[in-house]
């Protein structure tokens, strides 16, 4: 997903052959396409890497550049702008998709300054008791409990009005710890934008821990949900 | 290069349409009859006993001979479309074709028509053939390109074979369109909206929910869901096997071993349907070939209990769609009602009641005719593509694609490389190693759909990863970049970032067509030329007018005749007279004037004859006997063009 490749490397536009310093979608000169630049994600819409972003000023930029760039504007252009058409676009979809949201965008970025971001596998792992958080130890363990007996009790047909209330009690306060993450790392977003280097450093590792806990909590609310829906 | 008129062509279950840009409002381009659907519905004529060419026909008259010969009649071949053996086996339950017998598993399913073998993207070629001379004869010009729309909810392989068959039908196929927002860019072009709406499309056999926000010409799909297996086609399966089930229990009378009865009382369910729709009541009345008669009143109470586990089933997509768009059911603005099941009333109350609308004092929009929305959005999308007019250069569609895209990771899981509902084109790049030292081969197996494991995916392509150059295992990194193009259609590029080799990679599909296949499937590829162009249409015509003029010469013995109005033969005879005479001079438009007004003057005789063909069939008469009695004139008082077929 991470493409940063010779960003800064000059590149000459096809059309009218002014040298370009940096990569970019169009040449600044005779305004053709180019062929999709290196750099990352920020660039495609002109902002240096950052996490508390405006969405609807995102959105704005999202629907201009659309405009210029989307295969409908090239349907009867030469088969190489046709192409880069093509990949500019998705390029700017992937940029847009991954950066709206705020916790695809704060993953994406700490990956690009090189922290390692576990990867979600199909929820197997919270059976896994090493990657309970501490604090919900206890907690998760009751909630397994319950949930085993409720899958239980649909299978054989039983209704068991208090293990619901319970299961549905469980959830809403998961929920509201996740909203606290959420919190946390809109915090911590600040932190980082405003941030030194060292300043970032902390604050990187706080996200990554937060993520991690965030992804533990949403499968957590997501099993609930499924066996509560069952 | 020749840049003619891009057409939208709506290639619908049932029914077809083509539509083009007049200025600044899209419009339905009629047929030949005058009217503005083709039915899908493909027949193959007798095969000349000269040993000359079969012809195919398309629309109208193939459908009037789906009553007397159903063996050689195809119809909803849409929902054969990009499907497997399997696939294709369990929906031919429902219909009366047949599988060709030699076909192996892994190959595109073909179906047997009289003699002859078709797939299904050739069939839909000869109906968007039609489609396309259509807009010829209308133009006088040639057309060779089309936006084609497709179901939002088809998958890699449905939309492929979609654009197999235009490439077959001579038609370069610049963009598939997703029907809902087809919709959508019908009903928004005349108001500069900002707003959020939902595309409800529950048409012949395929359902479609789509959820978009408007800003600025900006039509920008938050999310889609659907069931391509659901739509019209269900509830006529539904009255029909109740009707023989009740015929079979109450008369004893097996009529499923009477294809040409078992079409006619589709016909008769379809003819209820449609009718409850407007009456609170309708009637089976159909004699048996014992001589008994089925009566049943079916009252739309009871119509409205029958159907609802089908319309039911409209309801969980809609409900995902709308979570998957992050919205409540009050969040959505207005509701556009696209496909012609959703005329049945129930259907309406259920969307009101999906989505809040009476509560909220709204109504869903029905303004556009729902049979033609579809083909008019294509028509709008076509004039941007075209990219020459003041009406459409400020809109966009943003689509997405229906289904999420992965990969077969170890044991079985799917890792998901594109969600749902991204918006195309999209990418991701994702990197691979080998297992073994000196391994030069990597296989990848691509799938699509929502499921945890691969096996409960649709599979979409099994590639090999060729020429690694070999080193230890887990060294080469190749680096393979899956892209979702602009039609909803997966290309895959690959290459090895260590040596810097780009690895020949084969992307085979599970199901579909080969180029070369396609290229051997193109229908007369030959009579393009744009010189003798002219003189195509003329031949043309004159070849309509022979076949009616033939048509009415024998008219006088059906006993239909008999039934007219003296007024109603004399002006068929004057209709007669006029066109024998301007078919023989080279005014192009005379002999089509005049060939409407004779065709115009026999459509009462045509629905008489209709009538009386249907009551042969289910009285079970033999083919040949109701063949006698019938003459040629079933297929000949509303002649499509006639194709040809090589």
């Amino acid at each position: 997903m991470l493409k940063i490749i010779d960003s800064a490397v000059p590149v000459a536009c096809w059309s009218c052959a002014v040298a370009n310093n940096e990569s970019v979608l169009f040449c600044p000169h005779c305004s053709k396409i180019q062929p999709p630049p290196g750099g990352d994600y920020f660039s495609v819409f002109g902002l240096t890497p950052r996490l508390d972003l405006d969405l609807s000023e995102l959105e704005h930029e999202f629907h201009r550049l659309s405009r210029k760039l989307h295969p409908d504007r090239f349907a009867r252009a030469g088969e190489n702008e046709k192409q880069w058409s093509l990949a500019d676009t998705a390029l700017l979809n992937d940029a847009y998709r991954t950066l709206k949201d705020p916790i695809h965008r704060t993953e994406y970025l700490l990956k690009l300054h090189g922290a390692a971001i576990g990867e979600e596998h199909s929820g197997k792992d919270r059976k896994d008791p090493s990657r309970v958080p501490a604090d919900l130890l206890e907690e998760v363990f009751e909630l397994n409990m319950q949930l085993e007996e409720m899958r239980m009790a649909r299978k054989t047909g039983e209704e068991d009005a208090a293990l619901q209330g319970s299961l549905e009690q469980a959830r809403s306060k998961f929920v509201g710890l996740l909203d606290d993450v959420d919190e946390d790392l809109r915090g911590q977003w600040k932190i980082w934008d405003a941030g030194d280097a060292g300043a970032r450093a902390t604050a990187q590792k706080t996200m990554v821990a937060l993520l991690d806990r965030r992804r533990y909590l949403s499968n957590l609310v997501r099993d609930v949900t499924e066996t509560l829906g069952a | 290069m020749a840049e003619g008129r891009v057409v939208g062509i709506d290639l619908g279950t049932t029914n077809s349409l083509v539509a083009y840009m007049q200025g600044d409002a899209p419009m339905v381009i009629p047929g030949v009859d005058g009217s503005n659907l083709v039915p899908s519905v493909v027949a193959l004529d007798p095969i000349p006993v000269d040993g000359g060419r079969p012809t195919v026909t398309v629309g109208n008259s193939a459908r009037k001979v789906l009553i007397e010969t159903p063996e050689r009649v195809i119809y909803s071949v849409k929902r054969l479309m990009g499907r497997g053996l399997e696939e294709v086996r369990k929906e031919l339950h429902f219909f009366p074709f047949r599988l060709a017998e030699d076909v192996e598993e892994g190959e595109v399913p073909r179906v047997q028509l009289g003699e002859l073998r078709f797939t299904p993207p050739e069939i839909s070629a000869y109906v968007l053939r039609q489609l396309k001379r259509n807009a010829e004869r209308f133009f006088g010009a040639p057309v060779t390109q089309a936006v084609i729309t497709v179901p939002a909810y088809f998958n890699d392989a449905q939309r492929q074979a979609t654009k197999d068959a235009g490439r077959m039908a001579g038609l370069e196929v610049l963009r598939l369109v997703n029907e809902p927002t087809a919709a959508a860019l019908a009903y928004g072009l005349d108001r500069a909206k900002a707003g959020t709406i939902a595309v409800y499309d529950l048409g012949g056999g395929t359902f479609d929910i789509s959820i978009l926000k408007l800003r600025d010409g900006i039509f920008e799909v938050q999310s889609t869901n659907g069931d391509t297996h659901l739509g019209g086609d269900d509830i006529d399966n539904l009255l029909l096997s109740i009707a023989l089930d009740e015929i079979h229990a109450e008369h004893g009378v097996d009529l499923r071993r009477h294809p040409g009865a078992v079409q006619a009382l589709r016909k008769a369910a379809i003819d209820a349907k449609i009718k409850l729709s407007a009456d609170e009541s309708a009637q089976f009345d159909i004699e048996l070939p014992n001589g008994d008669r089925y009566q049943r009143e079916i009252p739309r109470g009871v119509f409205e209990q029958l159907i609802e586990p089908i319309l039911e089933r409209t309801a969980g997509p809609c409900k995902q769609a709308l979570a998957d768009a992050g919205i409540t059911a009050e969040q959505i603005d207005e509701v556009v009602l696209v496909g012609g099941s959703t005329r049945i009333p129930a259907v309406r109350q259920l969307v009101d009641e999906l989505f809040h609308l009476g509560a909220r004092g709204k109504k869903p929009h029905t303004d556009l005719n729902p049979d033609e929305v579809v083909a008019l959005g294509a028509a709008v999308q076509a004039d941007i593509l075209a990219g020459a007019s003041k009406t459409t250069e400020q809109m966009l569609l943003l689509d997405v694609t229906p289904l999420s895209l992965g990969i077969e990771a170890l044991g079985g899981v799917v890792a998901r490389i594109i969600p749902r509902n991204s918006t195309i084109p999209a990418s991701a790049t994702e990197h691979f190693t080998t297992g073994v030292d000196g391994q030069t081969n990597v296989a990848i197996h691509v799938v699509q759909g929502e499921r945890e494991l691969a096996a409960d995916c649709r599979s979409l392509a099994r590639f090999d990863l060729k020429g690694i150059p070999p080193m230890s295992a887990g060294l080469p990194r190749i680096e393979v970049k899956f892209l979702i193009d602009a039609d909803g259609i997966l290309q895959v590029s690959a290459r090895e970032q260590r040596s810097g080799k780009a690895a020949q990679i084969e992307v085979k599909p599970t199901y579909g067509l080969t180029d070369d296949q396609v290229e051997s499937m193109i229908l007369d590829s030959f009579d393009h030329a744009e010189e003798d162009f002219a003189a195509r249409l003329l031949i043309e015509a004159r070849n309509e007018a022979e076949t009616i003029l033939a048509a009415v010469e024998r008219a006088p013995l059906n006993p239909a005749w008999q039934q007219l109005r003296g007024e109603e033969q004399a002006a068929i005879a004057a209709a007669r007279d006029r066109l024998a005479q301007v078919k023989q001079g080279s005014d192009l438009n005379a002999i089509r004037e005049a060939t409407a007004a004779l065709d115009q003057s026999t459509r009462r005789f045509a629905e008489l004859m209709m009538e009386a063909a249907v009551t042969t069939a289910i009285r079970g008469k033999t083919m040949d006997a109701a063949g006698e009695e019938l003459g040629d004139e079933l297929t000949a008082p509303h002649p499509m063009a006639p194709a040809e077929f090589k």
